[in-house]
């Protein structure tokens, strides 16, 4: 019992463990503390005091987001002198936002207003000068607007702790203090891998993707154009927050429901493309590892991670897997093969891919995403933009009923269901990749090691007699340590998946924004992981190769997995680039 | 060398003697942003890129730190630097008015360059001449005792010698 | 090196050689003539003056004169400052053209050059520096070196008992002595807050801990302030010495110096001083041959005025954004780089060696029960004496600005004083007997602060002065946490309406609420400090405040927005000087005609006021 410590707060006696925070503290024993810029595991800074308590025989409020607790400590976290200061902080906070809530992407979903509610702010005592600031909407991924920034600093923190990046940081000094890029340029310009995690780090509406939703309605309006929607895995195990579901609601049957209601002609599965990803991926992965070539092969379905490695780490480029990523994959796939079945132009083909990622926007813009002229993907809308599309038709989601992905491009896999967390893609490849090596059909089927939220997992697989060693991260962070490892001459395993979102594409950045009080009381990663290893539990195929769409489409099409055809359609190339296009 | 935005090959030679006195540790980046704001007068942003690289730390907390640190400036200073003390012997004393008399006559604001990159206008806290208040200093010289007919002057000076 | 020996032999030559410095009866044909190069002095030329002085010696081959630059004497308003000992003469401001006379007057003919001379306020001509009233009441404990050695020439410095008191502690002290001495002295931080520094060092001494640091804080940064600086520049190797003195008692064997680049003559001196105290083993490994080790490095600041708060100075050392660091953990638990680490500022350490070598009773019975000692402040504003004075704790307010200061300038009244600078407060004229000491200053909304001493006369507006601390905290704050970020701000918003004559009665009590609020919400001192001159003036001026919020009046006329600047016919004499003064022509009048001002030309920038003889103008 030495490293617990009791304190009285508001007159309750708790015991808590040593190295805990009031903050905490005080939520253990239910009373609840305002927090703005206090981000769980991301961000304790104790900047914007709307956490301030009193403790007795300490002069001024203290935050309660870094305090730790102490021996004997009294605390104090309602006095009506702390509710009238933390009114003032708020006051002062608004006083310095715009107060355009209303036509604000988080209104709604917003932790200021929120609290503004919560506080009844009638009206703002304190108004004074606002600077103007430049909006940044010139990257294909991600809009900064500084106007609605609170400085809460969460989304440095996600970029520069977390993910190891700096894209942004506190710049100026004072009143005039934002937070912004190198020499003020636009993301676009910088080391900004599109991760999107700042954007779920943010409380207010001054980061957010870039959306493509109207182009999106432009092409459902045409009726020359056949448009086809394809979801990510991650997708359905989040969508349904945006409604007012519990965290781990499974929606496949609804988001497919709806997406033929907002007037997609056909609604595909990505996990199919998923399936590819694995044919191709395992498929050159044996045989790199059967020639020892430029191992460990890491995978590239992350297009956060890829462009990391492309600016941080260009001379290990060739460790890459060439495999596009599922839904660039699928994407080829349609406009070539299925137009082809369908007898549809491809040029009047329009493919929207549903995402959890940000990041995937920049991807499906990059040169090389497409074959013969003809772009892979036309769109791509996250999670949260295909919410706001199903709200603005006015449907009601929660009470939609299940329909099934279109045949024959909607059959997937259990195997391409688990690609959306963290480890999934790893597990997915030794599947099909135990039973290549052997040319048996094994029944091992799930790989707990690569399971669970660990940022790095590590697990050793003996597959026809041989170790394989293979290693699992996700979060930028920890890519970073890993090629690290690599560069150094440090690494001992052959096979890599790395994700660039902490988590995985379930925790990505274009998934559902969850407040900081949410994510400081629930596992929004477990939670929406099981979502999804249950879709994979329930498959009656849980091995990519036993896709039977696909066995037809490499024996009547492809050919092999690595053919020539599959290396134009489904492979790809990367670019070393440099961190900063910055005009020095 | 302070006049006009150097080339790369001028900021590489200096960064090169730079890299020979500094380890690439991050804690020397302000003591590296003083030495290079002495010598060019502004920090570059092609140095900026290069210091990046050598103390391995992200371009944005570098420009985080230059824009925190009122002595770091982002654009080459003009020939002449006239800094007003607002010190508050010097501001009991009224160098409010010769501020605003110099940016009534530069048609600049602090921290401003005139278009001729001429005059650059600057506050500064307390020069330590106090005796002397109010004081202005054109490039580092103290002039005392300042009125408004004194800068005039020192002004109308400056302005012939062009 | 030098051996210890050597150092001794230094000391004890070198003291006989320097005893004029000191001494008026020194037994000595030679002469010194002292040359301040002090910033103030510096700026006025003093360097010429050295030079020229040096050059005609040369020229007409006199011998026994030597020429010596010095640091600060203190008087900055007489400089450029030339003192001659041994027989204490002392010269204001002195220009390059006089030296030929000085040496030709005073050197050869050993007369005084009597225009030259410094007169008192009172119009009397003085003749040596301790007749002066101005240094009558002072007592110079952390200033003692300044003015009499030269900061370059270490040997200067020896000779007055420098490095003295390292070796004392290094072969006579325990760790738990050394402190014990500091305890007892009742010193504490010069800094501004006045944490008792035996304390201080006790703390950072007990934590665990190999690796250790001693940091000294020369980040002055308070607007008007230059004590710190003056020490620095005028005795650097004072500083070196108690920082060693404190790595010995806490078990540090590095220190740093974090010095505003804005002081490049201080920055020059410290320099030469660790280069100087280096090749003689004083600094370096195995100082004294005892198995103690000390080095120190200097860190550049780079203009933040935060950075002089201890956390913020830290993570600027570190190089990163000066933005302060919840306490605690306190420095002296986890501070530069997570070590341990001790911070006092200059003047703290100035005292220490005098300390060390005079025991902690001598100290203590300076000073009052509390506040135990001296403390030197910059005398500035509307004084006479302009310049840097050091006084036992316990001083008044009154004797510091009339006996000291010689009085305000003009004949005007006093109106305030202004101590702390943005932390601090405004001391009213009712409050002139209050003793200066921690626990009085702070108990009339005022505080020590670092020893910025600002003198108001009553044309000096209130409401303008209390914007005036808040634009220099706006524009220094580090934007770190919400109050002091958006608050202080407001603040300025506020005070800037009033000052416009825009202000509401509404927006004085909107004021005094957001105060008090910042005072205890913000992270650091200098959030929670940054509302004391606006709390302080409002106390102590409540009729100014009110006059701007609800009559749009300024008294001083100092906020031209709602100010008239008019002569007074009774008084004006039609002498014409403010019309010929007005930079804008807009005074009307012609011969002896009584002038008028028009108001419509009129750009209320105050000249006139200066210029009219007959105080006409208001």
């Amino acid at each position: 019992m030495e490293d617990m410590v009791t304190l009285t707060i508001d007159g309750k006696e708790v015991k808590v463990k040593k190295f805990t925070t009031v903050l905490q503290a005080a939520k253990q024993i239910g009373i609840d503390i305002p927090t703005l810029c206090y981000l769980k595991e991301i961000n304790a800074v104790g900047d914007c005091r709307m956490c301030i308590v009193e403790i007795e025989g300490r002069r001024g409020y203290i935050p309660s987001c870094i305090q730790m607790v102490e021996e004997g400590m009294v605390v104090h976290t309602n006095t009506p002198e702390l509710m009238e200061a933390r009114k003032m902080m708020l006051d002062l906070i608004l006083s310095n936002h715009p107060q355009d809530c209303l036509t604000c992407i988080r209104s709604g979903n917003c932790e200021l207003q929120k609290l503004a509610i919560q506080f009844n702010m009638e009206n703002i005592e304190y108004a004074g000068e606002r600077i103007e600031r430049k909006i940044d909407d010139l990257s294909p991924a991600i809009v900064r607007d500084p106007n609605k920034c609170v400085l809460c600093r969460r989304c440095i923190s996600a970029c520069k702790n977390v993910q190891g990046i700096g894209a942004i940081d506190c710049v100026n000094r004072g009143f005039e203090s934002c937070v912004s890029t190198a020499e003020n340029c636009s993301l676009n310009d910088v080391n900004c891998t599109f991760c999107g995690q700042c954007i779920k780090a943010c409380p207010v509406g001054a980061l957010h993707e870039k959306e493509e939703i109207d182009n999106v309605w432009e092409k459902l309006k045409d009726p020359d154009t056949v448009v086809i929607a394809q979801t990510a895995p991650a997708v359905r195990a989040g969508l349904g927050e945006e409604f007012g579901m519990p965290i781990g609601t499974s929606v496949t049957g609804k988001m497919v429901t709806s997406l033929k209601k907002l007037g997609f002609d056909k609604v595909f599965d990505t996990n199919t493309g998923a399936d590819f990803t694995i044919m191709e991926e395992a498929n050159e992965f044996v045989d790199r590892f059967t020639k020892n070539d430029n191992l460990p092969m890491i995978t590239s379905c992350s297009p956060g991670w890829v462009k990391f490695i492309e600016s941080n780490f260009p001379d290990l480029l060739s460790h890459l897997s060439s495999c596009k990523s599922p839904h660039q994959m699928f994407g080829a796939i349609l406009k070539t093969y299925y137009a082809k079945q369908e007898n549809i132009d491809p040029k009047k083909m329009y493919v929207v891919s549903v995402m959890p990622c940000t990041a995937k926007k920049f991807e499906k813009d990059r040169p090389e995403m497409e074959v013969d002229g003809i772009r892979d993907v036309d769109a791509v809308i996250t999670t949260r933009e295909l919410a706001r599309m199903i709200k603005q038709a006015n449907i009601d989601f929660v009470n939609l009923p299940n329909e099934e992905f279109d045949i024959p491009m909607g059959e997937a896999t259990g195997a391409g269901a688990i690609f959306g967390t963290t480890g999934g893609v790893m597990e997915a490849a030794l599947r099909t990749a135990q039973d290549t090596l052997t040319g048996e059909n094994l029944d091992k089927i799930e790989f707990e090691d690569v399971r669970g939220g660990a940022g790095i997992k590590r697990a050793t697989v003996n597959i026809a007699g041989k170790d394989i060693k293979v290693v699992v991260a996700s979060g930028l962070g920890n890519a970073r340590k890993i090629l690290e490892q690599i560069a150094n001459g440090e690494a001992d395993y052959q096979f890599v998946e790395i994700m660039a979102c902490p988590g995985g594409c379930i925790m990505g950045g274009g998934q559902p924004i969850k407040s900081s009080k949410i994510r400081s009381e629930v596992d929004i990663r477990k939670l929406r992981a099981d979502a999804l290893y249950s879709i994979d539990e329930k498959s009656t195929i849980r091995k990519s190769h036993e896709n039977p769409i696909l066995k037809k489409i490499y024996k009547d099409y492809l050919g092999k997995p690595g053919s020539e055809l599959a290396e134009k359609l489904l492979h790809t190339s990367y670019t070393k680039r440099k961190k900063y296009n910055i005009d020095v | 060398m302070n006049e006009t935005k150097c080339s790369q090959k001028i900021q590489d030679d200096f960064l090169k003697e730079i890299y020979k006195t500094y380890k690439p540790e991050k804690d020397n980046l302000i003591q590296i942003l003083n030495e290079v704001q002495e010598h060019f007068g502004y920090i570059p942003k092609y140095t900026q890129l290069q210091l990046s690289g050598f103390l391995k730390m992200p371009m944005a907390e570098i420009f985080g730190v230059i824009t925190f640190y009122s002595r770091f400036t982002l654009e080459p200073k003009g020939k002449y630097t006239i800094s007003v003390c607002l010190g508050t012997a010097c501001f009991v004393k009224g160098s409010q008015k010769i501020l605003d008399r110099l940016k009534e006559r530069l048609k600049i604001e602090p921290g401003q360059t005139t278009e001729d990159g001429m005059f650059s206008l600057d506050e500064t806290r307390c020069v330590g001449a106090c005796g002397l208040a109010p004081v202005f200093t054109v490039n580092g010289e103290v002039y005392g005792k300042a009125t408004v007919q004194k800068l005039d002057q020192v002004l109308d000076e400056l302005e012939n010698k062009k | 090196m030098k051996t210890v020996e050597e150092i001794h032999k230094i000391r004890e030559e070198k003291r006989k050689e320097l005893d004029l410095r000191v001494n008026t009866s020194a037994d000595t044909r030679e002469k010194h003539i002292l040359v301040c190069h002090g910033t103030g002095c510096t700026s006025s030329k003093s360097p010429k003056i050295l030079e020229n002085f040096k050059k005609i010696i040369k020229e007409k081959n006199i011998e026994n004169v030597r020429v010596i630059k010095t640091g600060c004497f203190g008087l900055c308003a007489k400089g450029p400052i030339v003192i001659i000992r041994p027989e204490d003469t002392f010269y204001a401001m002195v220009n390059p053209e006089d030296c030929e006379e000085i040496i030709q007057t005073h050197i050869v003919e050993g007369k005084k050059v009597e225009r030259l001379l410094c007169k008192d306020v009172d119009g009397k001509m003085v003749n040596r520096l301790d007749d002066l009233n101005f240094y009558k009441k002072q007592k110079r404990i952390a200033l003692k070196n300044c003015g009499i050695i030269n900061p370059e020439n270490i040997d200067e410095y020896i000779a007055f008992d420098g490095y003295k008191a390292i070796e004392k502690v290094l072969k006579e002290m325990s760790q738990d002595e050394v402190i014990k001495v500091i305890s007892d002295s009742g010193l504490r931080g010069r800094g501004g807050a006045g944490f008792p520094t035996g304390k201080k060092w006790e703390l950072t001494k007990i934590v665990e801990g190999k690796q250790k640091y001693v940091v000294c804080n020369a980040d002055e940064g308070d607007p008007g302030a230059f004590m710190d600086r003056s020490i620095l520049e005028g005795d650097p190797h004072c500083v070196l010495e108690a920082m060693a003195i404190a790595g010995y008692a806490i078990g540090a064997d590095k220190g740093y110096i974090y010095v505003r680049a804005e002081y490049p003559i201080a920055v020059q001196r410290l320099k030469i001083a660790i280069e100087q105290a280096r090749n003689y083993g004083l600094l370096g490994k195995n100082i004294f041959d005892t198995d103690f080790s000390f080095d120190i490095e200097i860190r550049l600041g780079a203009g933040a005025f935060v950075c002089g708060e201890e956390t913020a100075l830290l993570e600027s050392i570190e190089g990163k954004r000066g933005q302060p660091r919840l306490k605690p953990p306190f420095p002296a638990q986890r501070g530069l780089w997570g070590k341990p680490t001790l911070i006092n500022n200059v003047e703290t350490y100035a005292n220490i060696t005098k300390i060390i070598l005079n025991g902690a009773e001598w100290y203590s019975a300076i000073g009052t029960e509390k506040s135990k000692g001296t403390k030197v402040f910059a005398l500035g504003g509307n004084v006479n004496n302009i310049g840097l004075v050091e006084v036992p704790m316990g001083t008044t307010l009154r004797e510091i600005v009339y006996d000291i200061g010689g009085g305000l300038p003009n004949g005007r009244d006093f109106k305030a004083a202004q101590t702390g600078g943005p932390s601090g407060g405004c001391i009213p004229k009712e409050h002139l007997d209050t003793p200066i000491d921690y626990e009085s200053l702070k108990e009339i909304g005022s505080m020590m602060g670092s020893g910025g001493m600002i003198i108001m006369d009553d044309t000096k507006c209130m409401v303008n002065l209390a914007r005036f601390y808040l634009e220099f905290t706006v524009s220094e704050s580090c934007g770190k946490c919400t109050p002091c970020r958006i608050g202080t701000k407001r603040m300025l918003e506020i005070l800037e309406r009033l000052c416009d004559g825009k202000g509401t009665k509404e927006d004085l009590t909107k004021l005094d609420k957001l105060a008090h609020m910042i005072a205890k919400a913000s992270v650091c001192g200098l959030g929670q400090c940054a509302p004391n001159p606006v709390i302080s003036t409002m106390k102590y001026f409540k009729d100014e405040f009110e006059e701007h919020a609800i009559d749009k009046n300024c008294r001083t006329s100092e906020c031209k927005a709602i100010s008239k600047i008019t002569i007074d016919p009774e008084k004006c004499k039609g002498c014409g000087l403010c019309q010929r003064s007005c930079p804008v022509n807009a005074i009307k009048g012609e011969g002896r005609d009584k002038r008028i001002i028009d108001q419509d030309k009129c750009i209320k920038c105050g000249t006139c006021l200066n210029n009219c003889p007959f105080k006409a103008i208001s």
